[in-house]
């Protein structure tokens, strides 16, 4: 059976914000290698006591994958404007479509311990739809994409703001300081990483033929006609 | 199709390798550009940077790029504590200046404790007097057509010893809070900060703040400075000339 799961926004916002996502962490590290210690406050240099000093990631995983901060500058600026103004568009028209409403809305039954310990036992065994509507999401991917969407994108956009000089100075002082933006603007990428490294693998186990074409095309084959694997 | 699954899994690292390529690319500097757009049209040309209390200054204020620039030149100024330095203000102006350090004493003065923020990520926070570029552009009257103040500086770069040079454009340089600083949190500017003046423009980078400012030039374009991108960060290794994001 065949089901249109993914509307044409979506699937546009999707891959634009996977393209951006993955231009401007790379770029991101390397920006971060320029001066790799975190702070927390308004202030923060080498003289001034750092929460977290890391070494330099390695070249395979920045861009460019020599140090250019002026160039990994502007790979992040510019995959910037996409990544925010994707999200800008995408968020309001998806209450209007009532996408948000429909698929990602978190019911009170879903929270129940019994119910999560089921999904849980349901993911171990490689079974991630419900068969009785297998279109719709379960609690952990509407809780992680919800997270992703209304949390982490939010928050790595207006942390990222709040590091410009030029920017309102009430936006940094909302993270505790420009530091202190700096700082959740890191926490943020690693945890859209994470988020990113499950959501891979989960398509991969999920079939990702059938995941990634219905990405692309929006029709997706529901589980009954894949046999067994399902 | 391309996925990116198939980006990731089995091109990633060629993938990244060959976007090296394209770093310098049209489209990337001119997103540059829009930004500098959405900021001023967003934020606001003459929105004040933070400013924060005295006890909000870092204990240890770092230097960064030029620690002393170590000329002869220079280093005679220093010897007599830059009593023979002077301040050329000059280009298109109608009236050419030479001020002494204690001239841009005497002019009214604004004092800010502001956060410098580096372009490699680091801030620290501290306590900048003298006069604003304002006055001084005033009392030199620009001529018309003048885009771009240009700050032509002491220290010096590379095998080819290429002096620093920096630029900023009107929006900025009559910004209420760019001050040409010859004080730090209340004593005369040390060599290491740019003794015995730099310029604050609080919105934007470190590298614009140009330190050792020996000559101010008043111009239409920055066609003529260096390569033509408007400093020397910016015509050596690709920095974005608006350094305000």
């Amino acid at each position: 059976m065949q089901v249109y799961r993914h509307r044409l926004i979506t699937r546009l916002w999707h891959w634009l914000n996977a393209l951006a996502v993955l231009v401007m962490i790379p770029s991101g590290l390397m920006i971060f290698n320029a001066h790799p210690r975190l702070y927390w406050g308004n202030y923060g240099a080498n003289f001034d006591h750092a929460w977290l000093k890391l070494p330099q990631w390695p070249g395979w995983l920045t861009l460019p994958s020599t140090y250019d901060l002026a160039g990994a500058r502007h790979w992040h600026l510019a995959f910037a404007l996409v990544l925010a103004f994707s999200l800008l568009v995408y968020l309001p028209w998806s209450l209007l479509n009532r996408h948000i409403q429909r698929d990602l809305r978190i019911r009170g039954a879903e929270l129940a311990p019994a119910h999560l310990a089921q999904d849980l036992e349901a993911h171990w065994q490689l079974r991630f739809h419900d068969p009785a509507d297998p279109k719709a999401y379960n609690i952990f991917q509407k809780a992680s994409y919800a997270g992703v969407l209304f949390i982490l994108l939010p928050l790595l956009i207006f942390t990222g703001l709040a590091l410009a000089p030029g920017m309102w100075p009430w936006l940094a002082d909302m993270f505790g300081g420009r530091q202190s933006a700096r700082s959740l603007h890191f926490i943020a990428m690693a945890l859209l990483s994470l988020f990113t490294v499950v959501h891979l693998t989960l398509v991969i186990l999920a079939g990702p033929v059938n995941e990634v074409r219905s990405m692309i095309t929006g029709w997706w084959k529901a589980p009954e006609d894949m046999g067994e694997a399902a | 199709m391309i996925t990116r699954r198939g980006l990731i899994v089995s091109g990633g690292a060629t993938l990244l390798a060959g976007c090296d390529a394209w770093t310098g690319s049209p489209l990337l500097l001119d997103a540059d550009e829009a930004h500098r757009y959405l900021q001023r049209a967003v934020v606001g040309r003459g929105a004040l940077a933070a400013e924060f209390r005295p006890e909000q200054r870092s204990p240890r204020f770092r230097t960064n790029g030029t620690n002393n620039p170590n000329t002869p030149e220079y280093n005679a100024l220093a010897a007599n504590r830059f009593a023979d330095w002077r301040l050329q203000v000059g280009g298109m102006v109608r009236q050419p200046l030479s001020l002494s350090l204690a001239q841009l004493r005497s002019m009214p003065q604004r004092a800010q404790i502001t956060r410098h923020d580096c372009v490699e990520g680091w801030s620290a926070i501290g306590k900048w007097q003298g006069p604003r570029l304002e006055e001084v552009l005033r009392l030199a009257g620009l001529q018309d057509g003048v885009r771009y103040i240009v700050f032509h500086c002491a220290d010096v770069f590379g095998q080819r010893r290429i002096p620093y040079y920096e630029s900023i454009d009107l929006v900025d340089a009559f910004h209420p809070q760019t001050i040409l600083a010859w004080s730090m949190n209340d004593a005369p500017l040390g060599v290491g900060h740019g003794a015995p003046l730099r310029l604050r423009v609080e919105r934007q980078l470190g590298y614009k703040h140009a330190k050792y400012v020996m000559r101010i030039e008043a111009v239409a374009s920055l066609a003529g400075i260096g390569r033509g991108k408007g400093g020397f960060w910016e015509d050596i290794a690709g920095y974005e000339w608006y350094a305000g994001i």
